[in-house]
């Protein structure tokens, strides 16, 4: 079959693809150029005009100060819930337990209501409240595949779904707001991140998702224990034999993870106005995790190329607004546009593929038609 | 408690139980043959949703086999791209669930009818009359498939083949078994349960659809395969438990006078169970040797 000579797949072959060669890039690329394509197509279908919407949507997105700073305001969490996977996909595992660290994260920071701190070192504390408790999170299933063989996979979904009640019920009865029974007590003035430019939702936890995402990039790529973390997830055996302990990276991994997790919780509970508060159906803080995984898998598990995915998929959410004003296109095509590009990155040899199609209809797709 | 509030919760309990029994015991089937699909979520929501606009165009029975053909449908391009083009399975179930919110959210919103759909209730299947209340077929299909499918992969060939195809696939591929089709087989099936769950849920119990409705029952139902170690009656069990569960944090959400009592915490427990029994059983549950790993020639 057409199985020979091709690259290593699953978890690895995104690893080795990832370090080599421009290919990465283009299927990226190629994925987000399908992912709006069929996007297009379902729009025409439901009668909208494509070019206008994604023109509206590139507006809406990237095209004034006030777009750029929605965008970007929107991309620093996805940056840090995108990270969590990346570190772990790195390391070798499967991590999709951000959604339910964002939570944990977003909830502690709140707790700084019930304190009184001196701006400054309020946000320090915020900051640390939040990704204490995103670590804390992800340390039972990381403990849980080292001592007990449980499957990462599994255990991260289990509490996804414990954290999503354990909020809803934190949310209402303990953290509640008694002035406002819809949301939590909210972050205090002193302790919340300055808003950067003034009429956005852009505040300085911009620069907490930028510098944690530079930490992650020198720590795996500079460092020996970022290098060990690497390497277990390129070739386990090749690092047990090098002496890499196997336990330590995971463990290491995951709470890196959980920190980057809770992290992106407590910059939303900490830096998104109106509110600086999580709303009792944590409307604001859902899906976080589960987009963040898009962003990682687009920026190829590599720091420096998620803050370009990262910018993407802001601008898609920022734009989408703009999108449903003007063309009236409802903003969760954002939503069908990212599970495709998402479904097309799963598939390894893209490229490859396209090549059999061209082998095989020639003339349909305008190929040589090669053997 | 009542006599009738007992009555009603043990009734709510059957019909809670159903999407989950289905789900998971279409997903032992993919699972034997050596697929990890966790796209769960997005299937039963995009049956939930084909099965209301069905049902709404020509009836319950209509409605119910639009949503099963929508679970096979997507199930065919999972095991495409999990089986034939390798694709890392995780990432397809990330992409298909992502996919199903972001389309059905949409299509609502085309439709009219911004983040629902309601069913007349003419086209509801109707429940079946029992003197303490109705009761729905599906409920029966529930009951029965965990035991049609056991002695399928229990006692048949088919069911060996499936098994050798998730357990040790050079060794079925030697024995002229064609893995890639028997996988696609096995998850296209696992697929149709999920689409029937979503329908049943839309068209059978609730009688409309939200955006919300899958409401995490896919995943559940993966807890519950991993909790029933692929054992299609235990995971008749394990949906049963999970249907009490959900009938009492409904019944304290819904009862004067107790509202005080946490009812997340029953929604919360099946998660914790399913941990437990993982954590503490994972030396006895064993699970296909291939489950997750494409399989390509040498």
């Amino acid at each position: 079959m057409h199985d020979r000579g091709l690259p290593a797949r699953g978890v690895e072959g995104i690893l080795r693809r990832g370090l080599f060669g421009l290919s990465p890039i283009a299927e990226s690329l190629v994925a987000a150029v399908l992912g709006l394509g069929l996007g297009a197509i379902i729009m025409a279908l439901s009668g909208f005009n494509p070019i206008l919407a994604y023109a509206a949507l590139l507006k809406g997105g990237f095209a004034s100060t006030y777009a750029l700073a929605t965008s970007a305001a929107c991309a620093a969490p996805l940056l840090l819930t995108g990270l969590t996977f990346a570190i772990c996909a790195r390391a070798g595992m499967f991590n999709i337990g951000a959604e339910g660290q964002v939570y944990m994260g977003a909830l502690a920071a709140v707790t700084l209501s019930y304190f009184v701190l001196p701006p400054g070192l309020a946000q320090i504390v915020g900051i640390l409240f939040a990704m204490t408790a995103g670590a804390l999170w992800s340390l039972v299933p990381a403990l849980l595949r080292v001592f007990r063989g449980v499957n990462e996979v599994i255990s991260t979904i289990m509490f996804n779904w414990i954290s999503h009640f354990l909020a809803l019920y934190l949310v209402a009865r303990i953290l509640v707001d008694p002035a406002r029974s819809s949301q939590t007590v909210r972050v205090p003035v002193g302790a919340r991140f300055p808003i950067l430019i003034r009429g956005t939702d852009l505040s300085y936890a911009v620069f907490a998702a930028l510098a944690f995402a530079v930490v992650i990039y020198v720590l795996l790529w500079h460092t020996a224990s970022g290098y060990e973390i690497r390497a277990a997830g390129f070739n386990p055996r090749a690092a047990k034999y090098g002496g890499i302990k196997s336990r330590r990276t995971m463990v290491m991994s995951f709470l890196l993870g959980g920190m980057s997790a809770g992290l992106a919780g407590g910059a939303m509970s900490m830096g998104t106005p109106p509110s600086y508060a999580v709303f009792a159906g944590l409307s604001q803080i859902a899906n976080l995790g589960f987009n963040g995984m898009a962003v990682a898998m687009v920026g190829r598990n590599h720091p420096l190329g998620m803050i370009a995915s990262a910018l993407f998929f802001g601008g898609l959410a920022a734009g989408a607004r703009e999108m449903q004003m003007t063309a009236g296109v409802p903003t969760e095509m954002v939503s069908v546009v990212q599970g495709v590009i998402v479904l097309t990155l799963a598939v390894p040899e893209l490229v490859h593929i396209f090549r059999i199609f061209r082998r095989r209809w020639p003339r349909l797709l305008g190929g040589r038609g090669e053997a | 408690m009542t006599w009738n509030s007992l009555i009603n919760i043990l009734f709510i309990a059957l019909h809670a139980m159903v999407p989950i029994t289905l789900t998971a015991v279409g997903e032992i089937v993919g699972e034997t043959a050596g697929l990890f699909n966790i796209g769960l979520e997005g299937i039963l929501l995009l049956g939930a949703f084909a099965g209301v606009l069905g049902a709404g165009f020509a009836g319950p029975m209509v409605g119910l086999l639009v949503g099963m053909g929508t679970g096979m449908a997507v199930g065919l391009i999972f095991s495409v791209i999990a089986a034939y083009w390798k694709g890392n399975q995780m990432i397809i179930g990330i992409g298909i669930n992502l996919f199903a919110a972001g389309a059905v959210a949409y299509t609502m919103v085309i439709l009219g009818q911004p983040g629902y759909r309601l069913l007349s209730f003419e086209n509801r299947l109707p429940l079946i009359r029992t003197p303490a209340g109705g009761l729905s077929p599906i409920i029966f299909v529930a009951l029965v498939a965990p035991f049609l499918v056991y002695w399928f992969l229990r006692r048949t060939r088919a069911g060996l083949i499936l098994k050798a195809a998730g357990e040790a696939p050079e060794a079925a591929d030697v024995a002229g078994i064609n893995v890639n089709r028997v996988r696609l087989v096995a998850t296209t099936f696992g697929g149709m349960l999920a689409g029937l769950a979503g329908a049943y849920m839309s068209v059978a119990w609730i009688g409309s659809a939200t955006k919300e409705l899958s409401a995490g029952r896919g995943f559940i139902a993966l807890a519950i395969v991993v909790f029933s170690g692929l054992n299609p009656m235990l995971a008749l069990v394990g949906g049963i438990i999970y249907g009490v569960f959900q009938s009492l944090a409904i019944w304290i959400k819904n009862t004067p006078g107790i509202t005080f009592l946490p009812w997340q915490v029953f929604d919360m427990l099946p998660y914790v169970v399913t941990l437990l029994v993982v954590a503490g059983a994972i030396g006895r549950v064993r699970f296909p040797k291939a489950l997750g790993q494409p399989y390509k020639r040498e």
